[in-house]
């Protein structure tokens, strides 16, 4: 059935133990995929060192250094992995970043450059990677991102991400209609809240997810573990006629009214 | 919970978060300006202990929790909560 043997999938977005991506990583993983991740770089080599620590149990065959706002990385990155692998099967986007500042308050009191920061990284980047990941998917693939209903409607204190989520899930359908040519899926994920690092900046997050639990359908909010199985499905044979979709793996809280 | 089991299981996980050693984690110690935490070791660290202590910190604590200290109490008053 749900079965990813012999697929090669970069997983980019794991920060620690928490990070939705790296739920999606252990799921991958556990499909039989082989796994190439990356980190964000730092001075001190922190991330790295945490990061390198957390994914040895699934052994991956490539860890790469991937700041999206460094262009010289992302080609180094996709030159290894070239040289590596030869081809890539799956593309796990989770990348998103605002200021802090940017992520409660007023919508309008965004800078120029709080908002350009916040739609290069959290939507451009997945743009980007496509653009170098696509020559490299020579024989079809798979690509997933994470959004969320920010990115749609109005979700208090979501801001300037909301905007960047909605800019991000056009991208999915652009990216869809260019690539499928060539037999590569891209579909997003609208995941209801967690408490990651990434979350953690958003103001009023555990209220975020008190309120979710108390309204969705299914009375809590959803696991990494949740999201990493319907990437999982998305990225494998089981999907191979979904693309361009936005599949929403929040307990169902998008359907309620009220 | 007493304090003393608290106190150890934050030392603990303070020496684990923050890469430092269990003895250099005493109750005055300041996360930032003692044991070198930046702020997502902050926000890491205050994930790690709802975690272990099965409560909720919601930011406008966490801003006013800068010692092991602070955090002992802080936990303390929302077990027994």
């Amino acid at each position: 059935m749900l079965n990813l043997t012999g697929k090669r999938a970069i997983v980019t977005g794991i920060a620690n133990n928490r990070s939705i991506a790296w739920g999606i990583a252990q799921q991958l993983h556990a499909a039989g995929a082989t796994l190439g991740i990356t980190y964000l770089p730092d001075e001190k080599g922190k991330m790295e060192k945490k990061v390198a620590e957390l994914v040895d149990p699934l052994q991956p065959s490539l860890f790469l250094p991937l700041n999206v706002q460094d262009e010289a990385q992302i080609d180094s990155a996709f030159s290894t992995i070239r040289d590596q692998w030869g081809q890539i099967d799956i593309l796990i986007h989770c990348l998103a970043f605002a200021n802090r500042d940017d992520l409660s308050g007023d919508f309008s009191a965004v800078s120029r450059d709080g908002f350009n920061l916040a739609l290069d990284v959290s939507a451009y980047s997945l743009v980007q990677l496509c653009h170098a990941a696509k020559p490299l998917m020579t024989e079809g693939g798979a690509i997933v991102t994470m959004t969320y209903l920010g990115g749609v409607r109005v979700v208090p204190n979501y801001n300037v991400m909301g905007v960047a989520k909605a800019a991000l899930e056009m991208n999915v359908r652009y990216l869809a209609a260019e690539l499928g040519s060539q037999n590569v899926r891209v579909n997003g994920i609208s995941a209801g809240p967690i408490r990651t690092l990434a979350s953690s900046a958003v103001g009023g997050i555990l209220d975020m997810i008190h309120h979710v639990e108390a309204i969705a359908p299914l009375r809590r909010t959803v696991t990494q573990t949740e999201v990493g199985n319907a990437a999982a499905f998305l990225c494998s044979d089981l999907a191979s006629g979904i693309t361009g979709q936005i599949l929403y793996v929040d307990a169902g809280y998008e359907i309620m009214g009220m | 919970m007493g304090q003393d089991e608290i106190m150890l299981k934050v030392q603990k996980i303070v020496s684990e978060q923050l890469s430092v050693d269990e003895a250099d984690v005493t109750p005055s110690a300041s996360f930032a300006n003692d044991l070198g935490a930046d702020s997502l070791d902050t926000v890491e660290l205050v994930m790690a202990l709802e975690e272990e202590f099965d409560i909720e910190i919601p930011d406008e604590a966490a801003e006013n929790i800068a010692t092991v200290q602070a955090a002992v109490d802080y936990i303390k008053q929302k077990s027994v909560a």
